[in-house]
Parts: structure tokens; C-alpha cells; sequence
């Protein structure tokens, strides 16, 4: 301006006057009032609301938002100060003045009363800005939210059922989902979990948290699923009507490491892979791998289910095998991030080795894995008595042997029952009494599930791993086995760092510094 | 002594009247009342003469003037012009001037000595007013305002300016005026001081809502609290007292 142009400006300062009013010396400004006089000539917060009403729920601490939602708020906190200035906001929009600060005055909490100190500007006079702060007062009024009166009328009320079932003999599938829904949080808003035979019941307040667990599990296996409505209570008045809504959601029940055979028409949809199969992997979508021609194919629900069939032999149905020699035949194929490598194989089974000389000759996919003398696992097709249609109307070759997995069973019994350093969360689960539950059984499939967990880590990527706090790692030193591999184990680094997950699961334990106790209930 | 009156409900007075130490000029219209406080006061001392400039009523914002003339915009008429010349006494020339500028009131803020004026007036309105008014023209600017015939307002005694004039505008202001100045307020806090009051040596008169602070500062500031017989009594009484002891 004039000064930057080098203009010499003398330095003006600013004279006193006396104020109109009461004749005080003070500076001049817009009104040529002091601010005292100001203040009591205009009052800045007239007309502005004062007094105002929240409607709190007692139940869950939240206070109502016209017209209809709840807002979860804590006493004195950011959010709560943001609702109650939304509510003085259109009145001083409309009085012209603008709000400068706010903050709240301590109120007991049983006093149903909540005080906000607000500041507010407004022009007065000719520009003058007048600042003023005053004191706002909501009264909270009590009132139970729809949905606290509703659990409040009948606590056992559901509106919406998933039912999940899967009918196979072994609980596998539903272990490996718990774990999944735990990662991902799908039954956060579940009611109430339970569990039936071959599957378990969710239940949810709203339809569109069941419809959204059911999209989940859609995701993550192959399922079928088909949903009812069932009428509760009908208001003719205002045609309201209340139903109950169910999810029936079937998986399919073909799991990993069976054996299937597969019908002409899957056979043709897959390309003619032979009809002795392997299933490798189980997403939403099937894994098929023929173990003499290492070809693959994928069946996705919607496929699986217009040719359903069932699997010929199952994991439970596993053999021990020994191996004595094992001559690749092929070179290294990978297959949806697995490597395979056809093999000619002699094998034997255990409970045959040292006892009679019956000896297979086959061929397995295996061949990158296995050595003379490993021990394997795998279906025994020479000795299995199958009921199965499909397997009886095939002419061509039928494996004696399909080798599976390779066995560490004999290793882990050395070592014996160790605890290992990671766990794992479960779900709140109600029980059914009335189903005999077979304990042993039970608790040998966990095992087998969470041996499963450390053989395989592709397993482990969706499922969330905690440290265990009473793992001893001194104990474990002396375990470098001497004897060529040691057993697979979960490397520390995949168990679960302090991380966001944290804050929820607080009664477990994690890398850093646990604050809670072991409760992980098995 | 200071009057508080009213022009029609409005407290802006100086817009409707002028005042100096040989004549008043009034506004015509409004209630008779207005006219009678300045005759109740002004009466037998000098002409209070009611008169319009061109057709309006806003005389005390279009004329400047002083003891020794009156200047008059280009836009008076001529019965207004001649009017003011047969009622005005003889020794105050009236003069109309030819000016862009035409509401002179408050653009030239004048005592009977020396006269401020816009900074944009014509120089030869400028000799005009030196020769008709017989004054000493200065150009300046009152708290950054170029017009300072609406911010101030003078009288042979003392002078009211704008009350964010700063202290040295003050005080080159006072040393070009010869007299003392204060920044105040008239009005309850206006600061267009010559649109609410009108002064002359002896008296002054301002809008209805001055307040008593603001009228006790153009009291002393004009001295006119000085000129009431009571205090010239005190004085007196004063220096008879010292002499008795």
C-alpha cells in the first residue's frame, strides 16, 4: 500500500473518547459505547433458545434424534456437545448470530440435567460486533428406545434366523468358519448363536443383518440358501406388518482332502477330468484335482448344486501309508498356488508293513513332498467297501491308493502333547441340551482341526492367531529335531501383533503386553 | 449552554439549520416548535431566518457559512437567493458558487477564521471562500474522511471532531485551527458530529439523544458553560473572598 510505495505515514495513534453513556475514557470503536454500556443497552441473546428437551434412553445411553433414530452418546463427550449445538443452530440462524464457543458446565449425572456454556457474536449498532456468552439448559427426559422396549417385552424376540447346516459326519467346516466370522466380525450383531446338530442357528434383530451374514457365509463356502417369512402381528390401521424371517443356508458337503467321484455330468461341466478326484480347496467356490493327471477344475455353488453329489470317502477314512520309493515322473506344476508333482510311488500300508508284503504301485501327486521312508496319508480305494452308484458304473481305472497329505503323526508323538504358542478365539455359543454331545469326539476333532491350522498356512490367512500366554519357549529348545524336518509349526510372525483387533479381544493375550487372563474356551 | 431539540422526530439537526455568530438559518416545515426553541434562545440577538435551498430542507448541509458571508450552492433559486439577502443583515455577504461539489455544508467546515475544506474542491471556490468567508483556507482530511464539513464542527472557542481522529491528526488540526479540539460522540455515539449539533460562540444546539456525558464534553470544549452567570458569580465571589482573609 501507500507504505510499501516508500510513502513516509506518520504513526497514528489512536485517541480516547469518552463513552456516550457513562462518560468512561476508552477507545474509540463502531458504537463509541464501552462494552459495558453496550452490554446493557443490547442484549444479544434474546430470542435465542435457552431451555431445550433430549430424549435419552436409559436402557443404552442414547438420546433420540428426531424422527425416529437413536445416537449413542456419553455424558460430556465431543459428540454429545455436536447434538445439543445442532439443535440451537436453526434459531440463531435465524436471529443473526453467530456461535463463537460452547462448552459444558458440570452437572450431576442424576440431576437429568445437561448445561452448555455457549458464546455467540452478533453486529449491533454499525458494525459494532458484540460478544456474549449465556448459559443453555437441556432437560433429559427418559424415554426407552423401540429397541430396548422390544427386548425389554419378550428378551428372547428374533426377527431374523440364518440357519446353517452342513450334513457331514465332522464339525470341520464349522471350526474353520467360527474362526472366519470371528476375523471378520459377521455375527457382531447377532443375538444369540446356536448350536444344533450339523450346523448352528444365528439370530438377529433385523432382517438386513441376517441378509448380510448370509451374504458373508455366501462368500466364504458354497452354500444354498432360501429364506421364508412367517406373519407375527399385522396393524390394519397403518398396514404394518411384522414377520419373522429365516435363512436356511445349506454348505455344501464336500469338504478338504475328500475323495469323490464324480458323476458323468460334473465330469463333462469340469472337462472330462477323471472321475476319481481329489478336493484341494473349499471356498465359495470347489477345488478338484484328478491325482493321476494333476488337471484341475472348479465348480462354484451354483454348479455344485445343480450336479450334487456326495463325496466317496472322507478324512476320517484316511490310511497311513509308508513310502518306499517315489520316482517323479513329471516336472513341477503349479496349480492355484499349490505345487504338485506327479509321481510313481511303492507303497505300503502301515498296519501291512512287518506283517505281509502287499505293496501298491500307483501314482500320486505328491511327488514334491515325499521321500522313501515318509509316512502318508491317503484313501485306501484296493480295501474300501463303497456304496457309492457312480464308482460301480465307471469301467475304466480305479486307483488302488490316492495319497493324500503326508503324515507327521509319528514326530508329533514323539514330541507329545506340547503347548503350543498360539490360540485361537470362539464364539459365544449356546449349547443344546438336549443333544448328546460326545465329548471325546469333540475335543479329537479340535485337535485334528487345529493340527490342520499348523500344517497348512493357507489355511491360516483368513483366521486370526493369538500368542499364547502360558507357552513356554524354554521348553521348547531342546525340540531341534535331529530327524530331517521338524514338525510344521506356526511362525511367530503370523500371530497377531498388537493390533486393531486388540481393543476387542482384551481377555487375550497378544504379542506385546497381555492384560487379561487365558480364557480361550476349548 | 447546550439545548437538546428535535426536527420532526429526528435527532439529525444540524442537516436542518445552521448557525453562526451574526444569523440562524432554519428549515421550513416540521412543527413550529422547532423554530421556537431557537427564537426562545436566539431572539433579539441575531436573525433566525426560515428559509429552503434549492426547493429542499436540508439547508444545514448546503450552505457554509460565517460571521462575514454565506456561500450558497449553484442550484438555489433565485427567490431563495434573494430571500436570504434581504433577511440576513447587510454586513453578511451572500454569495452563490459555482461548484461540482454542491452541498457545501459538508464539504467546508468553517469558524469566523479559518475554514477546512474537501481536499477535491475547485481552487477557485477555494478564493471564493477566502474572500467571501475571510478566512484561511486549509485542505484536509478529518480521521481519514475528506468530508470534513459533515465530521467537525467548529466555533471561534473550540472545535468536535470525529472520535477515531487520532492524536496527532488532532494535533496538527488544533495547530492549524488555533483551538483547542476534542474527538467525541454526539448523538448517543454518532460520529457524524456536524449532522447532530450546531454551535456558535455562545450556544449550541444538539439532537435529543445526546447523552449528558456527551453534552458536558461540547460544553466545556466550546466553553460554553463559561458564559453562564452563575460561574462569572463564583469567580467573583472567589477573589472577594481572598481579600477579606
Amino acid at each position: 500500500m501507500a507504505q510499501d510505495a516508500g510513502m513516509f505515514m506518520v504513526h497514528q495513534t489512536i485517541g480516547s473518547v469518552l463513552c456516550c453513556k457513562c462518560g468512561i475514557r476508552m477507545q474509540p470503536n463502531a458504537a463509541n459505547m464501552c462494552v459495558k454500556c453496550l452490554r446493557s443497552e443490547v442484549d444479544i441473546t434474546e430470542g435465542l433458545l435457552k431451555r431445550l428437551v433430549l430424549v435419552h434412553c436409559p436402557e443404552c445411553e442414547s438420546y433420540l434424534q428426531p424422527p425416529r433414530t437413536w445416537v449413542k452418546l456419553q455424558l460430556e463427550s465431543k459428540e454429545l456437545l455436536t447434538f445439543c449445538l445442532k439443535k440451537l443452530q436453526k434459531n440463531m440462524n435465524i436471529n443473526k448470530v453467530k456461535l463463537v464457543n460452547a462448552e459444558f458446565i458440570w452437572t450431576e449425572p442424576h440431576s437429568k440435567r445437561v448445561k452448555v456454556k455457549v458464546s455467540v457474536q452478533k453486529e449491533v449498532y454499525n458494525g459494532a460486533i458484540l460478544e456474549q456468552s449465556y448459559l443453555v439448559e437441556y432437560v433429559q427426559q427418559d424415554h426407552m428406545c423401540e429397541s430396548c422396549s422390544r427386548v425389554a417385552a419378550n428378551p428372547d424376540q428374533w426377527v431374523a434366523a440364518v440357519q446353517l447346516r452342513q450334513h457331514v459326519s465332522h464339525r470341520r467346516t464349522f471350526y474353520y468358519l467360527e474362526q472366519l466370522i470371528l476375523r471378520h466380525g459377521a455375527a457382531a450383531r447377532a443375538v444369540r448363536i446356536k448350536q444344533m446338530d450339523h450346523g448352528i442357528d444365528f439370530y438377529f434383530s433385523n432382517r438386513s443383518h441376517g441378509n448380510k451374514f448370509v451374504e458373508f457365509i455366501g462368500k466364504v463356502a458354497p452354500v444354498k440358501s432360501r429364506s421364508d417369512k412367517q406373519l407375527v402381528s399385522h396393524d390394519s390401521k397403518s398396514n404394518n406388518y411384522n414377520y419373522k424371517y429365516t435363512f436356511s443356508v445349506e454348505i455344501s458337503p464336500i469338504c478338504r482332502e475328500d475323495l469323490i467321484c464324480l458323476p458323468p455330468k460334473a465330469a463333462a461341466i469340469l472337462g472330462n477330468i477323471g472321475p476319481i478326484v481329489v478336493c484341494t480347496k473349499v471356498t465359495n467356490s470347489i477345488a478338484l484335482l484328478d491325482p493321476l493327471t494333476l488337471k484341475f477344475g472348479f465348480l462354484d455353488a451354483e454348479q455344485y448344486w445343480r450336479t450334487s453329489f456326495k463325496s466317496l470317502l472322507t478324512s476320517r477314512q484316511l490310511v497311513e501309508y509308508i513310502v518306499f520309493d517315489i520316482e517323479p515322473v513329471s516336472s513341477e506344476i503349479t496349480v492355484g498356488g499349490t505345487k504338485y508333482v506327479l509321481a510313481d510311488a511303492q507303497v505300503a500300508r502301515v498296519s501291512d508293513f512287518g506283517s505281509n508284503d502287499t505293496q501298491f504301485s500307483i501314482r500320486t501327486h505328491l511327488g514334491h513332498l515325499l521321500k522313501p521312508g515318509d509316512h502318508a496319508l491317503g484313501y485306501d480305494l484296493y480295501g474300501a467297501n463303497t456304496n457309492d452308484m457312480e464308482l460301480d458304473r465307471y469301467k475304466g481305472y480305479i486307483p488302488e491308493v490316492v495319497l493324500i497329505k503326508k503324515s507327521y503323526e509319528e514326530k508329533r508323538q514323539k514330541k507329545r502333547a506340547k503347548a503350543r504358542s498360539w490360540k485361537l478365539k470362539s464364539l459365544n455359543m449356546e449349547v443344546d441340551d438336549k443333544i448328546k454331545v460326545d465329548e471325546d469326539k469333540r475335543d479329537a476333532e479340535y485337535e485334528h482341526f487345529l493340527k490342520d491350522l499348523e500344517e497348512n498356512p493357507e489355511l491360516r490367512f483368513n483366521i486370526s492367531l493369538y500368542q499364547n500366554k502360558d507357552y513356554q519357549p524354554s521348553e521348547v529348545a531342546s525340540v531341534t529335531e535331529d530327524d530331517g524336518e521338524p514338525i510344521p509349526s506356526v511362525p511367530d510372525d503370523e500371530l497377531l501383533a498388537a493390533n486393531l483387533l486388540a481393543a476387542e479381544f482384551d481377555d487375550l493375550d497378544l504379542i506385546e503386553d497381555g492384560d487379561g487372563e487365558d480364557n480361550m474356551a476349548e | 449552554m447546550a439545548t437538546r431539540l428535535q426536527f420532526e422526530n429526528n435527532c439529525d439537526i444540524g442537516v436542518f439549520s445552521k448557525l453562526t455568530n451574526a444569523y440562524c438559518m432554519v428549515a421550513i416545515g416540521g412543527s413550529e416548535s422547532f423554530y421556537s426553541v431557537f427564537e426562545s434562545e436566539l431572539s433579539g440577538v441575531i436573525p433566525v431566518v426560515k428559509t429552503s435551498i434549492a426547493g429542499t430542507r436540508i439547508v444545514g448541509r448546503l450552505c457554509a457559512g460565517n460571521k462575514n458571508g454565506l456561500l450558497l450552492p449553484h442550484t438555489t433559486t433565485d427567490q431563495e437567493l434573494q430571500h436570504l439577502r434581504n433577511s440576513l443583515p447587510d454586513q453578511v455577504v451572500v454569495q452563490r458558487i459555482e461548484e461540482k461539489l454542491s452541498a457545501l455544508g459538508n464539504c467546508i467546515a468553517c469558524n469566523d477564521h479559518v475554514a477546512l475544506t474537501h481536499t477535491d474542491l475547485d481552487r477557485e471556490t477555494e478564493e471564493i471562500i477566502a474572500d467571501v468567508l475571510g478566512v484561511e483556507v486549509f485542505r484536509q482530511t478529518i480521521a481519514g474522511n475528506i468530508l470534513v464539513g459533515s465530521f467537525c464542527s467548529l466555533s471561534n472557542r473550540g472545535g468536535l471532531v470525529h472520535p477515531h481522529t487520532s492524536i496527532e491528526d488532532l494535533d496538527e488540526l488544533s495547530t492549524l485551527l488555533q483551538v483547542p479540539l476534542v474527538a467525541g460522540t454526539v448523538n448517543r455515539g454518532s460520529e457524524v458530529i456536524a449532522a447532530g449539533m450546531i454551535v456558535n460562540d455562545w450556544t449550541a444546539f444538539c439532537g435529543s439523544d445526546t447523552t449528558a456525558t456527551e453534552l458536558s464534553v461540547i460544553e466545556s470544549v466550546f466553553k460554553l458553560r463559561d458564559s453562564q452567570p452563575s460561574v462569572i458569580v463564583d469567580e467573583m465571589r472567589k477573589s472577594l473572598i481572598d481579600s477579606y482573609v
